[in-house]
């Protein structure tokens, strides 16, 4: 659902469903576009609201992640072909992760699978891929369609969200498992049949948390019942910032950051396979044909040129785009920093790097070149790194069946 | 049922794959090849239009096919033989003929002075380009990027081949290599009705007009191929399923097994390996290799199915041009036809009934918007002025090659194949009065038809429309040039592939030698 108050020219970026109730809460105005929607960037400051997905309950408009929904009696085939794992072992009422490639094995996005039924599926990237969609679907009996805006999302993360869910009254919440989705019932407080909310135990956190997925006409109802349940968990809206923070410390991938879509890349070499990204483990090359196999198994075959790895850096000073280098004195470059963070979870200074062979090798020792800006005055700092293996920051709670009650 | 095991199945016993299976049968491959049809030949093969009266079904005429070709597949020896060689073209136009011989040293009477000093000078350059060019032709394309010292080899060898030109020639073909062929021919001649014939051989099987980019390549091409300046013209006895039977004797002499109306349902693919094939009768088929002399679109997204091919290749596989423009008529009659411009002598050789560029143009204006020519313009045959045999005594054939008719047409060939028949008899009655009251029996194949009859997706008879952006390193498409599916054991042998359509049996070739090279 679209809120037009204006002509499309007149308002450029679209407004999710949860517009109106984020900006009541935010209290710096900012507001950054994500996917052709106008999403918040900060509501108050990026320590508070990092600190409710690590320690309380985060809330995070998820609204502007393209949805397709796929179906057809070629839906599983045809999905089983686009991405490099198995679908077919997807079971209905589950989620997947999956990365997707095109012919030369390149990245083109990943996403989430939700597996609706025997042949109903929805997919959800970062970006648009319909054109990719179509076009991979060519001698499939397939359907697709995009229902971003039908559908409207929220992100409820930390370590109090179950908690929260079953104070709304979500009978049974504490039940799904990870990567599992179930449709609950909000009641209303006539106690009639409620509204039903689809829940997947899924999120870009590594904690435990859910997405919640409503009909929009529902959303801002949904919003204000979730504020009120978790009032008494302090539960607080977030932005992208705070989230970036928790991601990296979970070893998530962002696209076009950690990663560039081979459908956007424009130079030779600076499209990234899965292998190179540290994603071997979703790939099945065992399952039969899928776009990029073939380019896929050779480059399996030969000893690897670069992956992406986690290191974790000397100081405080995060290491935003620092070339990597063997030595201290810094003449034979061996790869660079795509994201970097404090941790204030781990209290360690960590970034994603993609590494060239051998220094990949967990445990290997290296150098990030780090500039400081001092009030305009720039300080270039060469220290000690190491690389470790990701995710920095794994609770037993993100898997705990059922959640403790925090 | 799956006992015999074969090195390779060839789908399709056209020229291409009886040309392959013959190749393969000749080094020691246990081969099988496997037709859909009763007989082989495929859009190369002789019909039955009426009873009594036959007719090449698709091709009418041999003039692509090299000579070294029928000589190391012995095609003589296995029944080949010609009724006519070296056919000369008339162009026809009203009461006007012209005639445009094949020798060597070309003069064309009935040509202003002007114009035959012209015609001598443009012939002796285009046969130079076209022998430059031919054995771009006959090679298996390199493949781009490669390191591979025979994929090195072969573009040096043709840079060398071109640069021997000389400057001038080396020029000329570039400036002339993307060009129109309208320009190029009104930079050198004054009379309509020899532009128009020659344009003619320019647009021929293709979606161009004279006036359309990339028709002087086409031009080259044909000329290329032919061997010079379509020298070889020839008409063999029985038609061109004379052709094809000599091919699978050729074939079946070295130990190739045929097998007809054995319809292709599928190939399988195991491990990622072609491994047989599926017939339509449901029966399994193994073998170490397939080759598929099936158009590209057809042996991609029907015999092998999108799922085993990566899905940007599927894309250009879609994308691939191969919708025919050209019809094929056949006619019964009573008696010899009387060409006005003939005065009353036998049509001994190809008319061709394009009367200028403008005429070429229009009919192709036509066929832009989705129409059939209104004015359509023909490559005229009588083949049993020089076969009787391919009617009852006394009656004749005659064979066309129709265009312009658009494979999409407005409104669908349903209810307008009548209309465009009545149009080219209206055409033909016009050069040859009495022509449609001898006619017994009409047979109108639209590429519609021939894509039904033929099994060829679209009605292309080059399976892929030959053009600069759908030849040599990318014919068909980037990543299946080599003859190689991406399927490992998959190939193509057909049409669609390099150096492309028309009856050549070049494809047929290269993918045998391919394939022998892969296993060796």
């Amino acid at each position: 659902m679209l809120i037009e108050t204006e002509p499309h020219y007149r308002q450029p970026l679209l407004r999710s469903p949860f517009h109106e109730r984020m900006r009541a809460l935010s209290q710096v105005d900012s507001f950054i576009p994500w996917s052709g929607y106008s999403t918040v960037d900060v509501f108050s400051t990026v320590e508070q609201e990092y600190f409710a997905i690590r320690n309380g309950a985060s809330l995070y408009d998820l609204t502007p992640m393209v949805k397709y929904c796929i179906t057809g009696p070629d839906a599983t085939r045809f999905l089983d072909r686009l991405v490099t794992r198995s679908v077919a072992k997807v079971r209905p009422g589950r989620v997947a992760y999956a990365v997707w490639c095109d012919d030369a094995g390149r990245l083109i996005d990943d996403g989430t699978i939700f597996r609706l039924g025997e042949q109903e599926y929805r997919l959800c990237t970062g970006e648009r891929q319909l054109d990719w969609l179509l076009d991979s679907s060519i001698g499939f009996d397939v359907r697709i369609a995009e229902v971003t805006a039908d559908i409207a999302a929220l992100a409820l993360q930390g370590p109090c969200s179950c908690w929260v869910l079953k104070a709304l009254g979500l009978e049974g919440i504490e039940t799904l498992a990870p990567f599992e989705h179930r449709t609950f019932r909000v009641p209303d407080r006539a106690g009639a049949a409620g509204t039903p909310v689809m829940a997947s135990r899924t999120g870009f956190t590594g904690d435990l948390g859910y997405e919640l997925w409503v009909d929009p006409a529902d959303a801002e109802r949904l919003w204000d019942a979730l504020m009120e349940a978790g009032r008494v968990r302090t539960i607080r809206p977030i932005g992208s910032r705070a989230l970036n923070i928790a991601r990296i410390e979970a070893g998530f991938l962002l696209p076009n950051v950690d990663f560039v879509s081979s459908a956007h890349t424009l130079r030779n070499g600076t499209a990234r396979s899965p292998l190179e990204l540290g994603l071997g483990w979703c790939i099945d090359f065992g399952k039969g044909h899928f776009t990029g196999r073939r380019a896929l198994l050779e480059e399996h075959a030969r000893p690897p040129r670069r992956r992406l790895v986690g290191l974790d850096i000397e100081g405080t000073k995060p290491a935003h785009n620092a070339l990597i280098y063997a030595r201290r004195a810094g003449h034979r470059e061996i790869g660079s920093v795509t994201s970097a963070a404090w941790s204030p979870t781990c209290k360690r200074n960590i970034a994603l790097a993609m590494v060239n062979a051998p220094y990949f090798e967990t445990g290997r020792r290296v150098w990030a070149d780090i500039y400081l800006n001092r009030e305009l005055t720039w300080e270039r700092r060469m220290v000690r790194a190491r690389v470790v293996e990701r995710p920095f920051f794994a609770p037993a709670r993100r898997r705990a069946l059922p959640p403790a009650d925090f | 049922m799956s006992g015999s095991r074969y090195d390779c199945i060839v789908i399709g016993a056209g020229h291409n794959g009886l040309t392959c299976a013959a190749y393969l049968a000749r080094s020691g491959r246990r081969v099988l090849v496997l037709e859909a049809a009763e007989q082989a030949g495929g859009a190369a093969g002789t019909r039955e239009f009426a009873p009594g009266f036959r007719a090449s079904s698709c091709a009418h005429l041999l003039h692509l096919m090299p000579g070294w070709l029928l000589e190391e597949l012995r095609l003589a020896r296995h029944g080949l033989k010609m009724a006519a060689e070296r056919m000369p073209t008339i162009a026809l136009s009203g009461t006007t003929a012209l005639r445009i011989p094949m020798d060597r040293d070309p003069a064309v009477q009935d040509l202003a002075a002007t114009d035959a000093q012209a015609f001598r000078e443009y012939t002796a350059r285009m046969r130079r380009l076209a022998a430059a060019l031919r054995p771009l032709l006959e090679t298996v394309p390199p493949r781009l990027g490669s390191r591979a010292w025979r994929d090195r080899l072969t573009l040096l060898g043709l840079g060398a081949k071109l640069r021997l030109l000389g400057r001038a020639d080396l020029r000329e073909l570039l400036r002339i290599a993307g060009m129109c062929v309208h320009d190029l021919l009104d930079e050198h001649f004054e009379s309509p009705l020899l532009k128009g014939a020659l344009a003619f051989d320019a647009v021929l099987g293709t979606n161009l007009g004279p006036r359309s980019p990339g028709s002087v390549f086409t031009l080259l091409y044909r000329l290329a191929a032919g061997g010079g300046a379509a020298a070889s013209l020839a008409q063999p006895v029985g038609g061109l399923g004379a052709l094809t039977e000599a091919l699978a004797q050729a074939a079946a002499s070295a130990g190739a097994e045929l097998r007809f109306s054995a319809p292709v349902a599928r190939v399988i693919v195991t491990d990622d390996s072609a491994a047989g094939v599926v017939l339509e009768s449901g029966e399994r088929l193994e073998a170490g290799c397939v080759v598929s002399s099936a158009d590209p679109r057809t042996t991609f997204l029907r015999l092998l199915g999108a799922e085993h091919l990566d899905a940007g290749f599927v894309r250009r596989v879609a994308h691939l041009r191969t919708m025919g423009m050209t019809a094929k008529l056949h006619l019964a009659l009573e008696r010899m036809p009387q060409f006005t411009a003939l005065a009353d002598a036998a049509p001994e050789g190809r008319l061709v009934l394009a009367p200028s560029l403008a005429a070429v143009e229009r009919a192709f204006n036509d066929a832009k918007y989705g129409k059939f020519s209104a004015a359509p313009l023909l490559e005229v045959l009588v083949p049993t002025t020089v076969d009787p045999g391919l009617a009852p005594p006394g009656r004749h054939v005659l064979s066309a090659v129709v265009q312009y008719a658009p494979y999409r047409i407005a409104g669908g060939w349903e209810g307008q194949r009548e209309q465009f028949l009545d149009t080219i008899l209206q055409t033909l009655e016009a050069h040859a009065p009495g022509l449609r009251d001898s006619v017994r029996a009409a047979e109108l194949l639209t590429p519609q038809d021939i894509e039904t009859q033929f099994r060829i997706s679209g009605g292309n008879w080059h399976h892929v429309e030959l053009a600069l952006d759908q030849f040599f390193m990318v014919r068909p498409l980037a990543g299946a040039a080599q003859y190689r599916a991406p399927v490992r054991g998959l190939f193509l042998c057909g049409a669609g592939c390099h150096p492309g359509g028309g009856v050549m049996g070049v494809a047929g070739r290269n993918a045998a030698r391919q394939i022998l090279a892969q296993a060796a």
